[in-house]
């Protein structure tokens, strides 16, 4: 490729130049024709159907905790094939490449890939889609009417969005880093990697990361403070008892995130010395500081997933989940001690034989509640009436999976054997295995579960049923070979190999990904398929799997205001608990409901800032300076706006839930 | 068992005969409680950049040491500025917890001008520090330095905009429920800064001339 001129430098225009855009690039200009047509058509079609006023009104301005856990869902759907398309270029390559071929994509090209799909992965596919599922579902849960904070939620959610956008402009528009997922100095300084990628990368994580901050706030607020009476800490469902942990630690980490990507921004825009080979700077600094975030990261990924699966194994077994007291202990020791390991990541470090075990044996311990958390499953399963519905495919798979991974991860920390598996492909096997097995499979099965409860149907099990076949098998074969060949000695990120003994496996790990990219044309397809079957798939209890907790008391979606009185919660699995009672929905005597407004504050502001993150990446310093003025400003006349809610009146309230009434008794003659 | 099967449907939701009262104490408190974690997690930002300056603050470069650079008793300066600031602030927050509007709005005017005091003795020692050479470019003490105290400073400025924000809002509507909690939130914020910058001039100004 020839390389666009990154020293070059205009008052107006900062680094901006013709040569930035990668027409030399095969791969990236079909790319952009494809996402240009596709995009086109797209805003055509939204026109044509004037809809822009509809999701502007409704959803873009929404700080309605349901419907922000729904976009972020679609924006992770979004961001997960981009980032798949990058995973799939990667294994097409080293196949080739392994079988002595030429391969089709140059080193340079290579690197930007594994980076982003590395950082899209984590940042704009797992996080959104953990942030989504616990802004839908933990308010539901504790019975209570939106988030603390629902502004802030709406404005998080864009800050997010304003990520990841400018992370697809870096695809088109100059390029991306080329120092893996997490921009290691001095690689990711402005000595050796003087383009725009890393700016990019710094940039996206800035205005995502403290989104992410934000919403992590809102939500440990909103657990502590409006939880429905009666709803005790010890008898919130587990799933809050993660999203409560999770969020702890978003809070607890992501400012250091932030302070030290703001420590490399000054390194490479100021010319100070944090992380540079000279003048006293410490490179490793950044390492230990990255991981000190890192690492809990992966747990903020993780806990909200075992609550979804300690949601979906008691409702589709028909009992109360095992060892609830211990879940929620194990939760909070698995918090605590994520903090405590991050130096496991570099080992080879040298911090001598004193720090590595301690660090080797703090990883060891954590393995101990996580698997006392698999026996809790095991044990609620034990003797239980197991539906095999989807949700409960992709929690078998996931116990089966995430084993293997968690045994690979012992194995990791210990020393000795880290220094020789360290950076191999058994590592990205590794953490691949976790996270596929855990995060992704624990997503699916989230979002088959908690499906008609957001839209008012099922999703339609057939294509379900493939695609959780689809992403079993191809994450076996995708990543097993991963393993062998880790042990053979190779090393991550290779685009060129010598010898073609890799050959073989290379081969299967790329059909396995052909196997997922199946897996997720069929989850695409179920969408479609229960979209058009809407009407045979509807459910109109709000209750379709004999469900344990609150957000099932509900209509099927939920109407706005959540819940036309606020639940009082006596016991665990308090909706079970109210069936068994024989609770009557009361029907008349409604009061005004307290809500917030729509605002479109959050996405002006995050459209701005969006505006300043290019700006800063390309050196625009005129117009970094007046988008960070505006957002100033704006964000200062948005505290003047003292009319910020307004109640909902009673008759409004009687007639949306006497449509629920006159539909439930229509199922009820039905049957 | 016996008391819990003898429940009702009426037992399983709340009539909120009183709405408007929860209503508002609910938020404020929720208000409150968020505002101190939004604190805690920047506390953390000042605890990586602390750690920084641990790390990084004795590589000097060959360049100027602390003891070759700071001048204490203008640092003392500065710190009793903010100390003071924020005793004012305290006795601005007597004045509104009595009902009184001036007050309020007084002991907030001395409060930002200890503030913008402090922030001028920063930008003098800045910009004195810089004619000497000891640019944040000049070696990782430096930059750490620089960013531990500049980070300091800037949060200050940000809470010296608030303040005038909030007189003009205290201004406009009075001491209501909303700009009660604002005052209390900047309170918040404020000591957070004072307390932060103990840690500074201890860690790093006593501290560094000592060595």
């Amino acid at each position: 490729m020839a390389a666009a001129d990154y020293s070059r430098w205009d008052p107006v225009f900062g680094k901006l130049g013709w040569d930035i855009f990668p027409l030399n690039e095969p791969v990236v200009v079909a790319t952009f024709v494809g996402v240009a047509v596709g995009g086109t058509a797209l805003l055509a079609a939204l026109t044509y159907f004037r809809l822009w006023g509809y999701l502007w009104k409704e959803w873009f301005t929404s700080i309605d905790h349901k419907k922000i856990g729904i976009m972020y869902m679609v924006l992770a759907i979004v961001m997960l094939v981009r980032g798949f398309a990058d995973a799939l270029l990667m294994r097409i390559q080293q196949a080739w490449t392994a079988s002595g071929g030429a391969g089709y994509l140059d080193a340079h090209h290579y690197d930007q890939i594994f980076t982003a799909h590395g950082m899209i992965m984590i940042f704009f596919v797992a996080m959104p889609f953990v942030t989504g599922l616990m802004n839908f579902v933990m308010p539901l849960q504790i019975g209570a009417r939106d988030v603390a904070f629902p502004f802030l939620n709406n404005f998080s959610f864009w800050l997010t969005t304003s990520g990841a956008v400018l992370v697809m402009i870096s695809l088109f528009v100059g390029e991306f880093a080329t120092t893996g997922w997490l921009a290691y100095p001095p690689l990711s300084g402005i000595e050796f990697s003087p383009s725009v990628g890393v700016d990019y990368y710094i940039w996206a994580l800035q205005i995502a990361g403290i989104g992410t901050t934000l919403s992590g706030i809102n939500l440990v607020v909103t657990i502590v403070k409006v939880r429905a009476p009666g709803m005790t800490y010890m008898r919130m469902p587990v799933f809050c008892w993660t999203t409560l942990c999770t969020n702890i630690l978003i809070v607890a980490t992501f400012p250091i995130l932030t302070a030290t990507l703001a420590l490399l921004t000054l390194d490479r825009y100021a010319g100070t010395h944090f992380f540079t080979n000279d003048l006293g700077g410490s490179p490793m600094m950044y390492v230990n500081l990255i991981w000190i975030w890192g690492h809990p990261e992966v747990y903020i990924l993780t806990l909200p997933i075992f609550g979804v699966f300690s949601e979906v194994v008691p409702t589709f077994t028909g009992k109360r989940l095992f060892g609830y007291t211990s879940m929620v202990y194990a939760t909070a020791v698995i918090t605590i001690l994520s903090y405590i390991v991050w130096l496991h990541h570099f080992f080879t470090m040298g911090a001598g034989a004193d720090v590595n075990s301690f660090f080797g044996i703090t990883t060891m311990v954590i393995s101990i509640p996580t698997g006392a958390k698999i026996f809790n499953w095991l044990f609620t399963l034990y003797k239980g009436r197991i539906r095999f519905e989807v949700p409960m495919m992709w929690t078998i798979g996931f116990m089966l999976t995430f084993v293997i991974g968690g045994m690979t991860g012992v194995l990791l920390a210990v020393p000795p054997a880290d220094f020789v598996l360290h950076n191999s492909l058994f590592l990205v096997a590794h953490f691949h295995n976790v996270i596929i097995g855990g995060v992704v499979f624990g997503i699916f099965a989230a979002m088959t579960y908690w499906f008609p409860k957001a839209f008012g149907f099922r999703l339609a099990p057939f294509w379900g049923k493939v695609s959780f076949w689809c992403w079993l098998i191809g994450f076996y074969l995708a990543f097993m070979p991963l393993y062998v060949l880790g042990l053979m000695g190779v090393t991550r990120r290779l685009s060129q190999f010598e010898d073609t003994i890799y050959a073989g496996y290379f081969f299967v790990a790329l059909i396995g990904a052909l196997f997922i990219a199946a897996g997720i044309g069929a989850f695409l397809l179920q969408i479609f398929v229960s979209i058009r079957d809407r009407e045979a798939l509807k459910d109109t209890t709000g209750d379709p799997w004999n469900g344990r907790t609150l957000e099932w008391s509900t209509s099927s979606p939920p109407p706005y205001y959540n819940f036309a009185f606020t639940p009082r919660v006596h016991q665990i699995d308090a909706w079970w608990h109210m069936k068994a009672e024989g609770f009557k929905r009361p029907l008349e005597n409604f009061e005004p409901i307290h809500m917030p407004k729509y605002t479109s504050t959050g996405v002006i502001l995050s459209g701005i800032l969006t505006v300043m993150g290019f700006a800063l990446v390309w050196h625009i310093w005129w117009l970094a300076a007046v988008t960070f003025i505006i957002t100033i400003a704006y964000s200062i006349d948005h505290t003047f706006n003292y009319d910020r809610d307004y109640y909902v009146q009673p008759d409004e309230v009687a007639e949306i839930e006497g449509n629920r009434t006159k539909l439930l008794a229509a199922e009820g003659a039905a049957q | 068992m016996s008391t819990e099967s003898a429940l009702t449907s009426e037992d399983f939701y709340v009539r909120e005969t009183h709405h408007d009262d929860d209503g508002e104490h609910h938020h404020e408190t929720g208000t409150m409680l968020g505002f101190w974690i939004y604190l805690m997690s920047d506390c953390l930002i000042f605890g990586t950049l602390f750690a920084t300056y641990a790390v990084l603050g004795r590589n000097y470069a060959a360049g100027p040491s602390p003891a070759d650079l700071f001048e204490l008793d203008l640092i003392l300066i500065s710190t009793f500025l903010l100390l003071f600031s924020s005793i004012t602030y305290g006795f601005s927050v007597l004045r509104m917890d009595m009902g009184d509007l001036k007050g309020t709005q007084i002991w907030l005017i001395i409060t930002g001008l200890f503030g913008a005091g402090f922030l001028y003795m920063e930008v003098l020692e800045f910009s004195h520090l810089w004619h000497l050479g000891a640019t944040p470019m000049a070696s990782a003490f430096l930059s750490s330095f620089y960013t531990l105290v500049g980070t300091h400073g800037l949060h200050v400025l940000s809470g010296c905009i608030w303040l005038i924000v909030l007189l003009a809002q205290l201004q406009i509507h009075g001491l209501t429920h909303e700009n009660k909690r604002r005052v209390m939130c900047l309170s918040m914020f404020w000591h957070f800064l004072d307390l932060i910058w103990i840690g500074v001039f201890s860690f790093v100004y006593l501290a560094g001339v000592l060595v």
